[in-house]
């Protein structure tokens, strides 16, 4: 590849999320990254993707990105708005949602997620928000999706607390745990691309973003990576997936700066 | 029957030091005002419960009204850290706050047993969390039909909910709409309610998606316009999301944030009450 992209490694991220989204019918969406990505998604890949947020909006069509799960016009453009105990039990518990989409603070290699604390040498243990949604959205949606930034602070060998669990120590613990959704298929970073070892579950790099190298991405994790035999590389983002992608960031920077 | 009153003699007559107050609102309809006056009034050694705590409960903890802190996603949404809650946690300033840490599905579940007196409710959850292990509201129990094991919750009766809505009529009826999150479930689990409300009218007109709250299981209401801000209240405010970027700033810094504080809520400009 080239040395000069014009794209960011972020954007690359969000666009391969988005891809991850394509055959998907209803995707439960968190906050962040994943619900860029969701929104490039219905905008791009997927037009009939029926975005859930955890305020209890069902089929959400925001013009602009959501500052917050709860942002007025998820409301105002939903095919339903229900409570929150609704939105757990009747959709997610029972199996209304295809694909979660998940951030995460720190991930280790069977991709459980910590979204809770972070113990801290010679200084209080750093408070992170918690749990949220995350850990029924794991064990219960179809399949679950991660995005995150890469970097050996995130992606971290053992994780100091398990907040929402993927596959726990490997292969059988969802079975053993009751989980009933297939748990995370794919960890979409802005390196690359990995996902579980059928037999094992650990994670494994299976993609590499235009410009990146395997080393890279070991480098940037913080247990001995597991590289798939035969590593694709991710089709650079077409003009259509940046153009709109940049559009809904433009818009959503000048609709949250403004004062009510 | 429902007392329509101000937000002054409410607060004075229904919270009191010790409670367990709920203020509820997912985002939208967030009870903020009601809090500031809570504040004012200078509470102590409160359990604050709350899924989402966000500003409203960084600024009361930081003033030092909580004790204890009852809740499943303490953040700033979409924008960061809450860091007055980081602080206490971290440090114990300005008081030290013990937690008690669920999920959304798990506090919304606690909710929905209080509303039904039950002692608890069940659920698909917390499986292989570390969340079950720190938290003695959390446990199992064996399905009798099925023997599957399920995860059980405590119920949650707080001795007061405060909810804001967008209306009610003269007559205390509570009509509410747009993102409902769990205020009918926090308000019917509590024993005493108090509802802010963005007006009082004549007759509550029906509105797509709206729910009543009858006047007999409301305890209070009074008028607060705005009184969800920077949270707003569909079809009288929007969110101001500009002001949650903003308090990522005036909360970081102890000082800064006792300053703003003393200007914006203990003794505003113009203060009248």
């Amino acid at each position: 590849m080239t040395d000069t992209l014009t794209w960011t490694s972020d954007e690359m991220m969000t666009v391969a999320s988005a891809r991850a989204l394509a055959d998907a019918t209803t995707c439960f969406v968190g906050i962040g990254l994943p619900s860029t990505a969701a929104n490039l998604a219905r905008r791009t890949r997927n037009p009939d993707l029926v975005l859930i947020y955890e305020s209890g909006t069902i089929g959400a069509k925001p013009d602009v990105l959501p500052l917050s799960i709860g942002d007025g016009e998820l409301a105002d453009t939903a095919d339903a708005v229900v409570a929150v105990p609704e939105i757990f039990n009747y959709w997610l518990q029972a199996g209304r949602c295809d694909v979660g989409f998940l951030g995460a603070a720190q991930v280790d290699r069977f991709a459980n997620i910590n979204t809770t604390v972070i113990p801290r040498e010679g200084q209080p243990d750093l408070r992170l928000p918690g749990a949220g949604g995350a850990p029924e959205i794991a064990a219960h949606a179809g399949k679950v999706l991660v995005t995150v930034r890469h970097s050996p602070r995130v992606f971290v060998d053992a994780l100091p607390f398990v907040t929402s669990v993927g596959f726990g120590t490997g292969a059988g613990d969802r079975e053993r745990l009751g989980l009933r959704g297939a748990g995370p298929t794919e960890v979409i970073t802005d390196l690359g691309v990995m996902a579980p070892d059928p037999r094992t579950r650990e994670l494994t790099l299976v993609e590499v973003h235009p410009g990146v190298s395997v080393e890279q991405v070991r480098e940037a994790t913080g247990w001995p990576l597991r590289v798939a035999d035969e590593v694709a590389t991710t089709e650079p983002p077409t003009d259509n997936e940046l153009g709109v992608l940049r559009d809904l960031q433009a818009r959503t920077k000048e609709a949250h700066s403004a004062r009510s | 029957m429902a007392e329509i009153t101000s937000l002054h003699e409410a607060v004075a007559g229904l919270v009191h030091d010790g409670d367990i107050v709920s203020l509820e609102g997912f985002t939208h309809l967030i009870p903020t005002l009601a809090g500031h006056e809570i504040v004012r009034q200078q509470r102590r050694d409160l359990t604050l419960v709350r899924m989402t705590p966000d500003l409203v409960y960084d600024q009361m903890i930081g003033m030092g009204v909580a004790r204890k802190l009852v809740f499943s996603w303490g953040g700033n949404p979409g924008v960061g850290s809450l860091h007055r809650f980081r602080d206490a946690v971290e440090n114990s300033w300005p008081v030290p706050l013990e937690v008690d840490e669920h999920s959304h599905a798990g506090m919304a579940n606690r909710y929905v047993a209080g509303a039904s007196n039950l002692p608890f409710a069940v659920l698909r959850g917390y499986q292989g969390s570390g969340l079950a292990g720190r938290s003695d509201t959390i446990s199992t129990v064996t399905c009798p039909f099925t023997g599957e094991e399920l995860a059980a919750v405590a119920a949650i009766n707080p001795d007061v909910a405060v909810i804001h809505a967008q209306r009610a009529d003269r007559a205390g009826n509570v009509q509410l709409w747009g993102i409902l999150g769990v205020q009918k479930e926090a308000v019917l689990a509590a024993k005493r309610v108090l509802v802010t409300v963005e007006e009082i009218v004549d007759a509550l007109d029906p509105v797509p998606g709206a729910i009543v709250l009858p006047s007999w299981v409301v305890t209070a209401v009074a008028p607060v316009p705005g009184g969800a801000h920077p949270s707003y209240a569909a079809g009288y405010t929007t969110r101001d999301n500009a002001f949650y970027t903003a308090w990522d700033t005036i909360s970081r810094d102890r000082d800064t944030f006792a300053r703003w504080m003393d200007e914006h809520v203990v003794e505003p400009a113009g203060a009248h009450r």
